[in-house]
């Protein structure tokens, strides 16, 4: 049976239970995801799983609930729906319902997927993993290869009903050298775009770069970010500012029509091209949405709910969760520069950052972030550290490796106009640590970081 | 209803296929959360998740396999799957691998529980959040909101190497927050934590509470932080409530104690351990207060079982004695890796995912002082609870956390409330610095610790008692 014909089935089920004035919303998602890791130069854990997911959500007498299950049989879906009416019979008024979608066709549709990848033979990811140790030149590997395979449809008893596929590949791995760290990580919608060996050998190169580094006391430092630190902060500007329900409850930085950022600064999010399904949990059809224009921020994420809320429109970003932790936008990408690589990367700098490592006469080169966690919401400052990989800069050369450091800063100040000097390219797609979320980026020159301490004290 | 049959059939066919170690969880789970916000119901979920997992041993490599059918049919084609991608996991091999023993073992097991959460009407739960968020953005918070969440848990587990058992979990929680915007900021006030408190026990537990009792004064205090003074920047005496010790302990104790991290297992992605295998037993991680246990039986606590997902039974065990290392947090693949001889925490978010070395109650001893005591004893400090924001180095050594509410100590007293208060340190350093700890201990749950590629969200447990703390750096600000 189809996923669609399966959503179709179980809002016939909720119909012939309820009546014909129940608004029901069906999604069913096929998730086939295989993922292989390794570390100590070895594969260690290497799991797969095919689930497929129903979920039901309802409206009735002007009440809300939702569920969802694993167990698809008969009684299963049986049991969906008795649970979930039940609930929903229990349930306060809901005042914020927003409405089924109407009838709407699909803006994007999927396009060259590499299915073949995304439910991928063991072996293939085991040769990915085997080329990215061999290419570490006998460096201490980790990291992982996974392949996905979402297939899904909606249905609601609107009239609502769609049908998606989305793939996506990822490998992510250091390497180490006395204790220096060096990464590489790639998102693809195809494992045969993924070169192993190539990524293996960037992150020997960056480890190798990274010995004996100097401590640095803490300041205020001129920095370039390479494309997976500022991953990092496209994904907390998405969950904490472009996000429709902090925006909704004055909990965001983000304010409509603004000139908040470097004029230099462009996002837009893309979840058809970043392994995303063409549609999201509402029925709503998906498209890229710009975030931030020119430095102006344009619009933010929204589902149904947040959307009514704020007298907008769904951009496409309902979730499971949108509904508690609100609408985010998964698969933005910091448009690329002018300032181009040469496309090799060679020393600690990856492609997109050396240009902009010549432009700085005192500063650092970051390689990535970690556990970024935020102390205040609005202005969206942040904490974290360093990882894989620290070099100071002088007069537009790598000099020396730093040990990492903590920061404490504010996101949106670090982009503020006139504090982004070069934008680099090209835009690197990355992995997140969830699959299906995809982070497009380019490697940053800022006038300004905060460090706040040492990693070692 | 038994799901041994599955199990079983799973772990033959891993075997059949040439698996010289397999096993087989069967897991069914079902989930409700409520959200409130300002005294209405704003999101109400339940689920329902059944399926199989197998794990396939081939020489030193692992596979893992898992699928939402119960059949058995399914389920044997699931321990056949986990048999080929172990063979797959071959190709990049590491050196030899044992277990250590567990004795086969055929049990059933159950957390205590008054009051079936489940059973609770759907009424009656989303009352006390319509009730609880009301009185807090009555008395002046901008945003209230409430949530609770309950997990059911029932897994059958069969190894080859003789486990055959079952266990029901029950788990619940619940918690408020209330937020007041001030400008170009927002203050918060939770009860009795962020997240809300968590344990294995039923509706007791969130009755317990009194979420509406305390509603108000959350947004008082929350409405009073807006005003008050930013807690200064410095190096000072800092006395710590027990939820931030808790998670203090979770995140420079608990996770640099995983053998599986000391062992770079997890290197790429959750980081090591400053942890040194050769220094266990010797090596001094805090002052003599500091006494760590791991100990998965204690009643209630959200880290507690009868069995890990390997099948080796709960035991209490120690992982800092009067302030020295001298245990970990062990599988029975790593634990075998590293020389030892014992296991015991290994679990899966799941029947989807593979099991792995996670925390289960890490928590301190009580010692021998009160708060009050402690208060009266530090002539120039500040107290800091509730935690609001955390963040640590992949080795498990440089923190700085944010709370939600302090308090200046001066001369033995209590003075003026802080806002956005901070600390910083390093792990060790910090835990040689505790020179006074409380008995009236709290065993915090923690239902969000992330771990494991793909994602797992492990529950973990935490008795702390409120600490004191020299010479720590304070009111670090972007």
């Amino acid at each position: 049976m189809s996923e669609l014909t399966l959503a179709g089935k179980v809002v016939e089920l909720v119909r012939a239970a309820a009546g014909p004035h129940v608004q029901t919303e069906v999604g069913v998602h096929h998730n086939a995801e295989a993922l292989t890791r390794f570390a100590n130069s070895a594969i260690h854990q290497n799991v797969a799983e095919a689930t497929t997911t129903v979920r039901l959500r309802l409206h009735l007498d002007g009440r809300t609930a939702a569920g969802s299950t694993t167990v698809i049989d008969k009684a299963g879906l049986t049991a969906l729906v008795d649970r979930t009416l039940a609930a929903a019979r229990m349930s306060p008024p809901d005042a914020a319902w927003p409405g089924l979608v109407p009838p709407t066709p699909l803006t994007a549709a999927a396009s060259g997927l590499d299915e073949v990848s995304a439910v991928a033979d063991p072996e293939l990811r085991a040769a990915q993993v085997r080329a990215f140790v061999d290419a570490a030149g006998g460096l201490e590997t980790a990291g992982f290869c996974r392949t996905t395979l979402s297939s899904a449809a909606f249905a609601n008893s609107a009239g609502q009903a769609v049908e998606g596929r989305a793939v996506e590949a990822a490998m992510d791995g250091i390497a180490r050298l006395d204790g220096a760290d060096g990464v590489a990580r790639l998102a693809a919608a195809s494992l045969a775009d993924i070169d192993g060996a190539a990524l293996g050998a960037r992150a020997a190169a960056k480890a190798r770069a990274g010995g004996r580094p100097v401590e640095l006391p803490p300041g205020r430092y001129e920095v370039v970010l390479e494309p997976a630190a500022v991953a990092d902060m496209l994904d907390n500007l998405s969950t904490f500012g472009f996000n429709g329900k902090a925006y909704a409850r004055g909990q965001s930085f983000a304010e409509i029509g603004a000139q908040q950022f470097d004029p230099a600064v462009t996002i837009v999010d893309e979840p058809t091209r970043g392994g995303g399904l063409p549609f999201d949990i509402e029925g709503t059809p998906r498209g890229p949405v710009t975030l931030v224009r020119d430095g102006v921020t344009a619009a933010v994420a929204h589902d149904r709910t947040s959307a009514a809320e704020t007298g907008q429109v769904s951009t496409g970003h309902a979730s499971p969760a949108s509904r508690s932790w609100g609408p985010m936008a998964l698969h933005m990408r910091l448009v690329a520069g002018a300032a181009n690589g040469s496309g090799v990367s060679a020393g600690p700098a990856a492609d997109s950052a050396a240009p902009l490592v010549s432009g700085v006469e005192r500063g650092l080169l970051i390689s990535d972030f970690w556990y970024t966690r935020v102390l205040e919401q609005k202005s969206l400052v942040i904490t974290g550290l360093t990882r894989n990989g620290v070099w100071l800069i002088e007069d537009g050369e790598v000099t020396s490796a730093v040990g990492n450091m903590r920061f404490t800063q504010s996101y949106p100040q670090a982009l503020a106009p006139g504090s982004v000097r070069a934008v680099g390219g090209p835009s690197v797609p990355m992995p997140d640590r969830w699959s299906g979320v995809r982070y497009t980026a380019p490697a940053l020159h800022l006038a300004s970081w905060h460090l706040t301490g040492n990693a070692s004290g | 209803m038994t799901h041994f049959d599955e199990a079983c059939a799973a772990v033959q066919a891993a075997l059949d296929a040439g698996a010289r170690y397999a096993d087989a969880r069967v897991m069914v789970r079902r989930t409700e959360t409520m959200n409130a916000r300002d005294g209405d119901v704003e999101d109400l979920s339940s689920t329902e998740s059944a399926g199989v997992g197998v794990r396939s041993l081939v020489g030193s490599s692992w596979g893992f396999f898992a699928v939402p059918d119960l059949s058995p049919a399914a389920a044997a084609a699931a321990g056949r799957r986990a048999t080929q991608i172990a063979r797959a996991s071959a190709r990049v091999p590491g050196p030899p691998m044992e277990l250590v023993p567990t004795a086969a073992t055929e049990a059933s097991w159950a957390s205590a529980c008054h009051l079936d959460p489940l059973a609770v009407p759907l009424s009656d739960k989303g009352d006390l959040l319509v009730r609880a968020t009301a009185a807090a953005k009555g008395a002046g918070a901008d945003l209230a909101e409430g949530i609770y969440q309950i997990w059911d848990t029932r897994k059958w587990f069969v190894s080859s190497d003789g486990h055959r058992i079952d266990q029901h979990v029950r788990e619940c929680g619940a918690g408020i927050t209330a937020s007041v915007h001030g400008d170009g900021e927002i203050q918060r006030r939770s009860w009795p934590s962020h997240r809300g408190q968590y344990g294995t026990r039923g509706w007791e537990l969130v009755d317990e509470l009194d979420l509406v009792g305390h509603a108000p004064r959350m947004a008082e205090e929350a409405r009073a932080l807006i005003t008050a003074p930013p807690c200064p920047a410095g190096e000072t005496t800092l006395v710590l409530g027990s939820e931030q010790l808790a998670l203090q302990i979770h995140e420079s104790v608990g996770h640099a104690i995983e053998l599986d991290r000391i062992l770079g297992w997890e290197a790429a992605f959750a980081g090591t351990s400053w942890l040194d295998l050769g220094r266990l037993g010797s090596l001094r991680y805090g002052s003599e207060l500091m006494n760590i246990t791991i100990d998965p039986t204690i009643p209630g606590a959200l880290g507690s079982f009868g069995f890990d997902d390997e099948g080796t039974p709960a035991a209490r065990r120690d992982a800092v004695r009067n302030g020295v290392w001298v245990g970990v947090l062990a599988g029975r693949d790593s634990a075998a890796t590293a020389g030892l001889d014992y296991a015991g925490s290994v679990r899966s978010d799941g029947w989807a995912r593979l099991p792995m070395v996670r925390m289960t109650n890490v928590g301190l001893e009580p010692g021998p002082h009160t708060l009050d005591e402690i208060i009266a004893a530090t002539d120039d400090g500040i107290l800091m609870d509730i935690n609001r924001s955390w963040s640590i180095d992949d080795r498990r050594l440089n923190f700085q956390f944010g709370c939600e509410i302090g308090y200046e100590i001066k001369n033995g007293k209590l003075g003026r409330m802080l806002r956005n208060p901070t600390y910083t340190g390093i792990g060790p350093a910090f835990w040689r610095s505790m020179d006074m700890l409380s008995g009236e201990t709290v065993a915090w749950g923690t239902p969000n610790c992330g771990k494991g590629q793909p994602g797992q969200i492990g529950h973990t447990g935490h008795p702390a008692a409120p600490a004191r703390f020299t010479g720590v750096r304070v009111g670090v600000r972007g």
